[in-house]
């Protein structure tokens, strides 16, 4: 059986598309081959800067003949209809077979499809995979048409078996396969024949070129550790580089070079962040010093002075970068010592979103709001506050500007500068994060504490002008936001009212709006107590609370809280929002395996701004749903539920006195009595120390009774007493359950 | 060949070598659009050539302003005058690429004692409403070129597709000559009778232009001369093409795109005086996008653009 060896040889492919390339080419030749009925023993894939190949081994020489069969219309059909399948399969009517079908004869057309040569069916699959590859950017060259992530020069394609090879015929757009390519574009450029992929990667190699890409990563990645042993050091290890830069060359030569002494003493993220984004150098570490002192560069060249022009070239481009980032870095210092004040203050001409103000008024917000945090997560409200006010003060320096991957990281090296407290210096560094679903929790207290703040702040604010995510449109990652809100508050088990945020959060908004005029206008009226869920007339009575608040203490202007408020008729504020939080929290969960149902039945009931508290239910609910009396309670408290709504619907009044055990007749409906008593014992004291557990197995006992109660009894007696008596039985099925979650959100 | 792999020895050398390389390899080698701009490819010689069926082939270089650049005449590498050196062929033909590095032999570089990459650049300029795919080519780790296959120019689909090369020749020449203070490279032949280094040929000039630029400039007056340029393109645009004076189809395309090249710059001086706020900026290229998309629409139209009565919509 023959093997297939194809190379696609063009100009420099990104680095970061090649991986993804060479598989889509494994992916869409493979497939196409099968699907043409050419099956194959083995196949794998290769790229390099300027290729990629694609080695298919034992691949059939011919697709087999199949015989294809198609049921037709009935005998004595009209016409029209054996015409038109005639000509579907290209057939005439001698040709077709009658055969018995269960409601008389049908026509049967046989199709005998011969089977097709291998070089036949890879010349087309090959054309269409090319025409159609799923590049993330393809481009047009010279006056073709032709699509490809750069110019297409030459396509290799050679069907091989011990009688030799057979170039595959294919032209596409004037590039016709052939069975030569060539090598290393400065140290082998010439063209070569190859044979088979055995030969061809043999060749390959010695015209210096290292097909494999991890080889060419394993390559690099042991030069560059010994040649940093050998003097002592250590490279520091990025993955993702590794793979850039082996997607860089194709002959990987590593060197080792010195950073200039002067720029020894940079932070080392900002020579590591500079090397590698402009460089792509890998960071060498002294482990005496803990200092970065060195670095790999990967050449693509063997020179006849061992790389060593390359190397001072390399040497200086960084040196000039690094005096670069010197120059930002002590710039940056010599405000950050004295306070950093011009930062802040810089801060007041950058737009955060035009109908949001400056930053530094989103700053404000966010200080007011980390003070109002601070003793729920047990930070210092006053550092929490100092803290805010700079944590976003590095945005203004240079090396951020320079730099924006370090925003933050800069921000603890200038407050620490600054003097402040070392907490003050991490809460600058922390406070973006959990950036996204495996990023590191803050757990620090003021980090918290701020980290919260900036969070709630941008989605309360984005909220607050209806700027929401839709569908895919995300722009200000909201999502992404309210994630972080969901984690810093489960991983660090805060018990906080997120109603109670989000109404700090909307304060400054509301504040603002209601500075200039002393009253609001209807609009705005409308306009709060949409954002609030609110009905307008409850923010008239909020207003007219400020409006003599203010008026007694006789200043206008004076801060105040919803929560100096009774808000106790104001039930549902912003529950918009709050439900957003709940779907995040509901994609954080399915990940760990808990039923986005499960969650809704406890979203329903009261308290579930409290995430912890949510959650805490969602889990005692899941377990107790695994087991089997869990499982079936649902079914009993389901079909106890729907008898209830049915009767109650029909009678047009509400079952909700006690029951009485006396009107009880068998021993399953006096059992029911008695379960539920007991569950009623157990479950109360359990929800009152929220010990979910305890109160969902209480709750899962029910589960017997309750089948054997539906089993011995017909609810709707003809005694009206024992009837009503039932119903109401049932009705308290409904309340115990109802009072540990809604099971009526549970699916199935 | 000996000769040309010797190493070039000033600031003029290493351009009057690319002229001659290029002009061997039979590109029309232009001089200097007569006009402020930001980079060579504003030249009309590229972004409008770029447009239409017609052949086309030109190299030269561009002096380039980019007031924010400017350091007074200090920095060893910036300044806010600096020279491009541009190749455009349309269309881009299959060797472009050794094509290219012959040009960087023909400097001086010995292709078997450096590391010469091409690294993905993705080119886009919003102001002309172009973007192209290429690299930005590494010698030694340093960016000596930007290699752009154009896709679009003005919003137009480019067909044939034009190959550029635009060399930052500071940045190269300081390479090649040996030098880390690009104002200490010779500009002319260093044993001539009157030795001139670069800083000599544009330190001072640079200092009068950074303080005109970031202080000085009279910020009112650049703002009406911007609506000025960009009333004056819409104006040239919305003339007949026919001209009643010689009876001609004449499609001012040029005329009008010089005047979207004038707000280009001028929108970059408002820029350097820290006038245009992060949000007017958006706006602003904007405004001049528009401009580059109207001129490019007219070139079209235009017998260089690939206009012919036949083929007239």
């Amino acid at each position: 059986m023959p093997d297939l060896l194809i190379e696609l040889f063009s100009e420099e492919i990104p680095a970061r598309m090649q991986g993804k390339a060479a598989a889509d080419l494994k992916k869409l030749v493979t497939d196409g081959l099968v699907e043409a009925g050419l099956t194959y023993a083995s196949a794998g894939a290769f790229s390099t800067p300027r290729r990629l190949a694609l080695s298919v081994e034992g691949v059939l020489a011919a697709s087999p003949a199949v015989k294809e069969e198609r049921k037709g219309p009935k005998v004595g059909a009209p016409e029209q209809a054996l015409a038109g399948f005639l000509r579907s399969t290209g057939l005439t009517q001698d040709q077709l077979e009658a055969r018995d079908d269960k409601k008389g004869q049908v026509w049967f057309a046989v199709i005998d499809k011969p089977g097709r040569p291998a070089a036949e069916i890879v010349a087309e699959v090959l054309e269409q995979t090319v025409r159609s590859f799923p590049w993330p950017k393809s481009m047009r060259w010279g006056d073709g048409t032709l699509r490809w992530v750069r110019p297409l020069h030459s396509i290799l394609c050679i069907l091989s078996d011990e009688a030799g090879a057979e170039v595959v015929p294919l032209d596409i757009d004037g590039i016709k396969a052939g069975d030569t390519t060539h090598g290393h574009r400065f140290m082998a450029p010439d063209a070569f024949s190859v044979t088979s992929f055995d030969d061809y990667a043999a060749k390959l190699k010695r015209a210096k070129v290292v097909l494999d890409a991890s080889e060419r990563a394993d390559h690099i990645w042991a030069e560059a550790t010994n040649q940093a042993f050998a003097q002592g050091m250590e490279v520091v290890e990025d993955r993702g580089l590794l793979a850039e830069v082996a997607g860089l060359v194709e002959w990987p030569v590593v060197l080792l070079g010195k950073i200039e002494e002067q720029f020894l003493d940079l932070p080392p993220e900002v020579l590591k962040t500079s090397m590698k984004e402009h460089q792509k150098f890998f960071s060498v570490k002294n482990p005496k010093t803990g200092r970065i002192e060195q670095y790999v560069t990967v050449a693509n060249i063997e020179t006849a002075d061992q790389g060593a022009t390359i190397l001072a070239g390399n040497g200086r481009v960084l040196s000039a970068r690094l005096a670069d980032a010197k120059f930002f870095w002590e710039n940056d210092l010599r405000v950050a010592k004295a306070g950093m004040q011009p930062w802040i203050d810089a801060l007041e001409n950058v737009t955060f979103h035009n109908k949001l103000g400056s930053q530094k008024e989103r700053i404000e917000r966010i200080a007011a709001l980390a003070r109002e945090i601070a003793p729920a997560v047990g930070a210092d409200p006053d550092l929490a506050e100092q803290a805010a006010r700079v944590a976003k003060a590095d945005l203004s320096s240079e090396m951020v500007y320079e730099f924006p991957e370090l925003q933050g990281l800069m921000g603890r090296y200038y407050s620490d500068a600054a003097g402040l407290p070392a907490e003050v210096g991490a809460a600058c560094e922390e406070h973006y994060s959990p950036l996204g679903p495996s990023d590191d929790v803050p757990t620090a207290p003021v980090s918290v504490a701020v980290a919260l703040a900036d969070k709630v702040d941008l989605l309360a604010s984005f909220w607050w002008i209806d700027e929401k995510p839709t569908g895919s449109k995300d722009p200000f990652a909201l999502r992404r936001g309210a994630l972080g809100i969901v984690r810093l508050l489960l991983d660090n088990s805060l018990s906080v009212s997120l109603s109670d945020l989000i109404l700090d959060a909307y304060m400054p908004h509301y504040h603002k709006m209601n500075h200039e005029e002393e009253r609001l206008v209807d609009a705005d009226r409308e306009m709060v107590a949409e954002h609030l869920g609110i009905t307008s007339s409850d923010v008239t009575s909020i207003e007219n609370q400020i409006y003599e608040k203010k008026k007694e203490s006789g200043e206008l202007k004076s801060s105040f809280s919803f929560k100096d408020i009774d808000l106790s008729d104001v039930s549902h504020p912003s529950a918009d929002l709050l439900s957003f939080f709940h779907d995040r929290l509901k994609v954080f969960l399915k990940d760990k395996g808990i039923r986005h149902d499960i969650i809704d039945a406890c979203i329903a009931m009261e308290g579930s701004d409290d995430l912890n508290l949510l959650v805490k239910r969602a889990e005692a609910l899941s377990e107790a749903l695994k087991t089997d009396d869990g499982e079936n309670l649902i079914q009993g408290f389901k079909r106890a539920n729907n008898i209830l709504s049915a009767e109650e619907a029909k009678d047009g009044v509400s079952y909700e006195l006690d029951p009485d055990p006396k009107f009880a007749e068998s021993d399953e409906e006096k059992a029911l009595f008695a379960a539920l008593d007991e569950a009623e014992t157990a479950i109360k004291p359990a929800m009152d120390a929220e010990d979910f557990s305890t109160a969902m197995a209480a709750m899962a006992k029910l589960r017997g009774p309750i089948d054997a109660f539906f089993e011995a009894t017909q609810v709707n007696s003809d005694n009206q007493i024992v009837r009503r008596n039932r119903l109401c039985l049932l009705h308290r099925i409904r309340t115990i359950c109802g009072g540990v979650a809604d099971l009526t959100k549970i699916e199935g | 060949m000996a000769e040309k792999l010797q190493k070039p020895r000033s600031f003029q050398e290493i351009i009057m070598r690319l002229q001659s390389y290029w002009a061997a390899q039979g590109c029309a080698v232009l001089q200097p659009y007569d006009m402020e701009v930001g980079a060579g490819t504003f030249h009309p010689a590229t972004t409008l050539r770029a447009l239409g069926s017609t052949p086309w082939s030109a190299a030269y270089v561009q002096p380039s302003r980019r007031p924010t650049d400017g350091r007074y005449g200090d920095s060893p590498n910036r300044w806010q005058h600096y020279y491009q050196y541009q190749v455009i062929i349309k269309p881009s033909p299959p060797d472009l690429q050794a094509l290219y590095l012959g040009s960087l032999e023909a400097i001086g570089i010995d292709m078997k004692m450096h590391d010469i990459r091409f690294v993905e650049d993705d080119w886009e300029s919003p102001t002309l409403g172009a973007w192209g795919l290429g690299w930005e080519v590494w010698c030694d780790g340093m960016e000596v070129s930007q290699f752009t296959y154009f896709q679009q120019v003005g919003g137009h689909d480019c067909k044939p597709v034009s190959g550029e090369l635009t060399y930052g020749l500071e940045r190269l020449a300081m390479y090649v000559l040996g030098f880390d203070d690009g104002n200490e490279m010779p500009f002319n032949d260093p044993d001539a009778p009157i030795p001139l280094t670069y800083g000599d040929v544009f330190r001072e000039a640079e200092a009068q232009y950074a303080r005109w630029n970031f202080d000085v400039a009279d910020t009112d007056t650049l703002l009406q001369h911007f609506k000025d340029a960009e009333a004056e393109c819409a104006r040239i645009l919305a003339q007949p093409a026919d001209d009643p004076k010689t009876g001609r189809r004449i499609v001012m395309a040029q005329p009008a795109y010089d005047q979207a090249i004038k707000a280009s710059h001028l929108f970059n001086l408002l820029d350097a005086r820290g006038v245009i706020s992060v949000t007017e900026r958006q706006a602003y290229i904007g405004r001049v996008r528009t401009l580059a998309v109207a001129c490019a629409d007219a070139f079209v139209q235009t017998k260089a653009g690939g206009y012919t009565p036949e083929n007239a919509a």
